[in-house]
């Protein structure tokens, strides 16, 4: 592997500047351009009817009444757009015999989960689809519903009965077979015999992502290319899954993610309702917009996590671990999505963590269910991976009667050992982990907090304080295209961009990662000032439209700066490159005596110079170039990254319990990560808060729950516990820097970090206060109601589901309806 | 169909209404105001409040019928002769939004908190935003915006 050493000396002026974002003027004043702003002349609504069964046989579409009501111009069926309607792709395959079923938009024989379309109901107006879906009159044969995962990996119910299994794929990596560490059994055995072994389920809920803006597609099909406007992460994959499967030709696509109200994964899809929107614009020539309602949204766009993990972890008596064994079950949901089982595939490289593993284990069986298909949600695998490790380190810990950090410096890559070679196979560049934990601890307080704690248990004080401790790191920075093809995935990992320099001066940034709230604007514009040395005011950043960013793999996976700002420095140093032998013509000095700093070309040893925008302007009006010279100063540049990169930090929790309601309320949270070089701090400290607010909601509030009949019972925000304002705390977030050695600009993902490591710092520091009560695990999320049985039952068994009766809203008994 | 009269960011519009409508469809669909966002359907998440004679409502949860012969003030109309309404501003220099969609309710509900409490602690303010969810930035730093917004001194 290569490192890249050329690092300018970059005079420090916009990269790490506290820049308030460009963005944020149309934001804060509502001159947004939402998807579902979009209107058009002629423009039809569609209002989607779904399947109120989680399995079942279409026996009869009567859709008589619905095209009788008022306003309706069409209604269609799966049958009605039969081939036209495309199908919905898998782009990572994670083993070459993955059984893979065909997933229509629309199907027309049988429904797999609650929520899937059967029919399309389009009118003059949202209100009148709306009531005219109502009459729509659909005959259903129900079928037995694969639900629980441990169940479905026994196919003891199929999902689809003519796969004959809920068996998807089987993915295993083995260190001994690989050659990167020893065998994992024998570890096992040896601990056994005169060690420590940890064994443990866990169980990774599954998530719903959430965003604030509801997903919308609209398609326009009048004009020599058809337009699709949707809210997405992934506008370039959405384009190439429209050409790739509804027979129209890329170069007659345009899509566009106009403004996107946040996506967190669950905007990394390709979906029903686009495709659906794509074939019944296409076949009305008419303009046709889609917008879902919450309860769509929660019931039928893309779930997360979903996983039981079965860990055994080996370790010598004094607490080294000799060995670790993950066998993972993962539920895709109904489908294969465009992700779908490459999500715990992600997880394989990051179990290791931190820690130098002698041998390591890892499988995944991916198994199918009759619920919402699952796929990328914040983290993406790596929350699993980490919760999993960070939760059996406390358990060794606990085991051995010392402190949680104590088995953690044992067993952690010391900050001399970097470069580093892991278990898993990756090489983690750079990384100090006792800076950012000294500066953790002392940031939090630590010692004051343990005394504190050990004085309520003394006086057996009703509320106990309970501490938690997670270190974590990631691969960010999807990905190095080989390694991507190593793992079957169906596309690459680069990056595109370009810079204009335009007449004026002004400079214009085409980048292909498609932003949805990160704040590219304003963090590729200081990169850009930076290097070609021009005001930040004078950057303008494009993307998200498939016309002006033709090129390009978008934002996911914490890839947009260390993969998308690395093209756009490659792309402005060949601007710069362009520029040079203008200087030095229109200077009249040699092309090797022309320096360039600040945004100046000057001669060296003289006063003579030139800026860039005057360059710009030059080789706008062509008048007098260098023989030969094409006038343009444009450049393109198409980065693959060399490797992943490795941020990681160190975060403690401490919440206090009230022993006798079980609820928990949190008192401090204190995280140090190491992203390397930082642009901007605001937006890295945003994307901190953000993160960890959404890695503590999967430790303490949400779940996708699901009756015994495939009904999702957390379906609208008032059972899906997205937490507010009153249920969060300030948090105090620090920064170690160690640059990454894999980019110029030495920076690491940030958009995931925080989600990753706080849900296992959260849990760890909930079992820490219990642990008195001989409890070892609250499976997630840590409810009041779970906490407090937990301490009743006095370290019983805590896998235990939520009580029917939590969920009144759908008890007749209790009023509600069902 | 229903005639309303409604003032609306200081203009006043007439307009046949269906009674069942919304004040945020009517705002959204037939005045043009899209800087009102519809976020659930549940009135939890707030993404849709705007203020109704000076005071905070979820506008999903009012009928425009029910807005007839009153003044309704929206996100676009906050801003007077292109200066930002202090709250706005607030937000933008405490970085307190990051994709924007809850950023309206966010605003128009922090406003209506400061009416009613001037200087409320760090525990108010988060009780005051209960009823409005942001995805994206843990409140961290919208708490920091209304206490900025209130002359109040704010930690980091």
């Amino acid at each position: 592997m290569t490192l890249i050493e050329d690092r300018p000396d970059i005079a420090v002026k916009e990269i790490g500047r506290e820049r308030l974002r460009k963005e944020d003027q149309r934001l804060i004043t509502g001159r947004t351009k939402w998807t579902d702003n979009i209107t058009l002349p002629g423009m039809l609504h569609m209002a989607m009817v779904r399947s109120p069964f989680a399995h079942a046989n279409i026996i009869n579409i009567n859709v008589d009444a619905a095209k009788a009501a008022p306003h309706v111009k069409a209604v269609l069926t799966g049958a009605d757009l039969g081939d036209g309607q495309g199908v919905l792709i898998n782009a990572w395959a994670i083993t070459t015999d993955q059984k893979t079923p065909v997933h229509l938009p629309m199907p027309s024989a049988r429904v797999s989960f609650a929520g899937e379309i059967v029919a399309v109901v389009v009118a003059r107006t949202a209100a009148a689809a709306r009531d005219a879906a109502e009459l729509v009159d659909v005959d259903y044969e129900e079928l037995p519903a694969a639900l629980d995962l441990r169940e479905n990996a026994e196919d003891k119910v199929l999902a689809h009965p003519d796969l004959g299994t809920n068996k998807s794929a089987f993915w295993k990596f083995d260190s001994a077979e690989a050659g990167t560490g020893g065998n994992v059994d024998e570890a096992i055995a040896t601990a056994r015999a005169e060690g420590i072994v940890i064994e443990r389920d866990y169980r990774q809920q599954r998530l719903i992502p959430a965003f604030m803006e509801p997903r919308s597609v609209v398609v326009d099909p009048t004009g020599e290319q058809i337009t699709m406007w949707s809210a997405t992460q992934v506008p370039h994959i959405v384009r190439f899954a429209l050409a790739a499967t509804t027979g129209v030709p890329e170069s007659k696509i345009r899509v566009i993610a106009p403004d996107v109200g946040g996506g967190f994964g669950g905007k990394l899809q390709v979906t029903p309702e686009e495709w659906i929107a794509w074939a019944v614009g296409r076949r009305l020539g008419k303009p046709v917009k889609y917008t879902e309602t919450r309860s769509e949204s929660l019931m039928a766009a893309h779930h997360g996590r979903d996983q039981w993990q079965k860990l055994t972890l080996a370790a010598t008596k004094e607490g080294k671990v000799t060995g670790l064994k993950v066998e993972l079950l993962a539920d895709l949901g109904s489908y294969v999505a465009v992700v779908g089982g490459g999500v715990p595939v992600l997880g394989a490289f990051m179990f290791n963590a931190i820690y130098k593993f002698p041998a390591y284990q890892f499988t995944c069986q991916t198994v199918f269910s009759n619920k919402a298909w699952t796929d990328a949600y914040r983290g993406a695998g790596r929350p699993e991976a980490t919760f999993g490790i960070e939760r059996l380190m406390d358990e060794l810990a606990n085991e051995l009667g010392v402190d949680p950090f104590v088995v953690r410096e044992m067993n952690w890559i010391t900050h001399e050992e970097f470069p580093f070679t892991t278990v898993a196979g990756l090489e983690y560049d750079s990384g100090n982990y006792e800076a950012a934990t000294a500066k953790a601890k002392e940031s939090f307080g630590y010692d004051a907090l343990r005394a504190e704690q050990k004085q309520r248990r003394d006086s057996g004080d009703r509320v106990q304080l309970g501490i938690g401790v997670s270190t974590f790191t990631e691969m960010c920075g999807l990905a190095p295209s080989r390694v991507l093809g190593s793992l079957n995935y169906g596309a690459g990992g680069w990056e595109h961009a370009s810079v204009r320099m335009l007449a004026t001066g002004k400079v214009e940034v085409v980048t292909g990662a498609s932003a949805h709230g990160q704040g590219h604007e304003t963090a590729f514009s200081q990169i850009i000032a930076d290097r070609l040395g021009v005001p930040f005011e004078d950057v303008e950043v494009l993307h998200g439209d498939t016309q002006t960013a033709p090129k390009g793999l978008d934002t996911y996976g914490s890839r947009s700066l260390v993969v998308g700002g690395e093209a756009l420095v490659k792309a402005a140093d060949k601007v710069i490159e362009k520029a040079r032998p203008v200087a030095a013509h229109l200077l009249e000095a040699s092309v090797d005596d022309i320096e360039f700093s600040a945004g100046r070309f000057s001669v060296k040893g003289t006063d003579q110079g030139l800026a860039i925008q005057e360059i710009a302007g030059a080789v706008f009006v062509a008048h007098n170039l260098p023989d030969g010279m094409e006038p343009s100063l444009d450049s393109d540049a198409t980065y693959d990254p060399i490797n992943f990169n490795y941020p990681h930090g160190t975060h403690l929790c401490a919440l206090e319990i009230d022993t006798e309601t079980g609820q928990i309320t949190m008192r401090k949270y204190t995280c140090v990560d190491d992203i390397g070089n930082v642009i901007n701090p605001l937006i890295v400290s945003g994307q901190m808060h953000g993160g960890l607010t959404q890695g503590i909601a999967q430790a303490l509030f949400e779940e996708a729950v699901y009756d015994d009949s495939g009904t999702l019972v957390s379906g609208s925000f008032v059972d899906y516990l997205v937490p507010t304002a009153a249920d969060m705390i300030s948090f105090d977030i620090g920064h170690t820097t160690t640059p990454s050695l894999t980019n110029t600009l030495g920076t690491k993902g940030v958009g995931e970090a925080g989600t990753i490591a706080s849900t296992p710092a959260v849990v760890n520091a909930v079992v820490d206060a219990l642990r008195q009560f001989g409890v070892d695990d609250v499976q997630m999320p840590c409810t009041p109601e779970r906490v407090w049985k937990a301490i009743q039952s006095g370290g019983q068994k805590q896998q235990v589901p939520t009580e029917a009766a939590a969920v009144p809203h759908f008890d007749e008994s209790e009023g509600g309806t069902p | 169909m229903t005639r309303i009269t409604v003032q609306v960011d200081d203009e006043s519009y007439t307009d046949e209404v269906e009674p069942r409508t919304l004040l945020v469809h009517y705002l959204r669909e037939q005045l043009g105001k899209t800087g009102t966002v519809v976020g659930c359907d549940t009135s939890n998440c707030g993404a849709c409040t705007v203020h109704l004679d000076g005071r905070s409502v979820k506008s999903c949860n009012v009928l425009a019928v029910q807005a007839d012969g009153h003044e309704v003030t929206t996100i676009e109309g906050l801003a007077k002769n292109g200066e930002l309404h202090p709250m706005q501003a607030a937000f933008h220099e405490c970085h307190a939004l990051q994709c924007g969609y809850c950023t309206p309710g966010m605003i128009m509900q922090s406003i209506d908190l400061l009416n009613e409490n001037p200087t409320p602690t760090e525990k108010e303010i988060r009780a005051g935003l209960e009823g409005n969810l942001c995805r994206c930035t843990g409140y961290h730093n919208i708490v920091r915006a209304v206490q900025t917004a209130s002359g109040q001194e704010v930690a980091s």
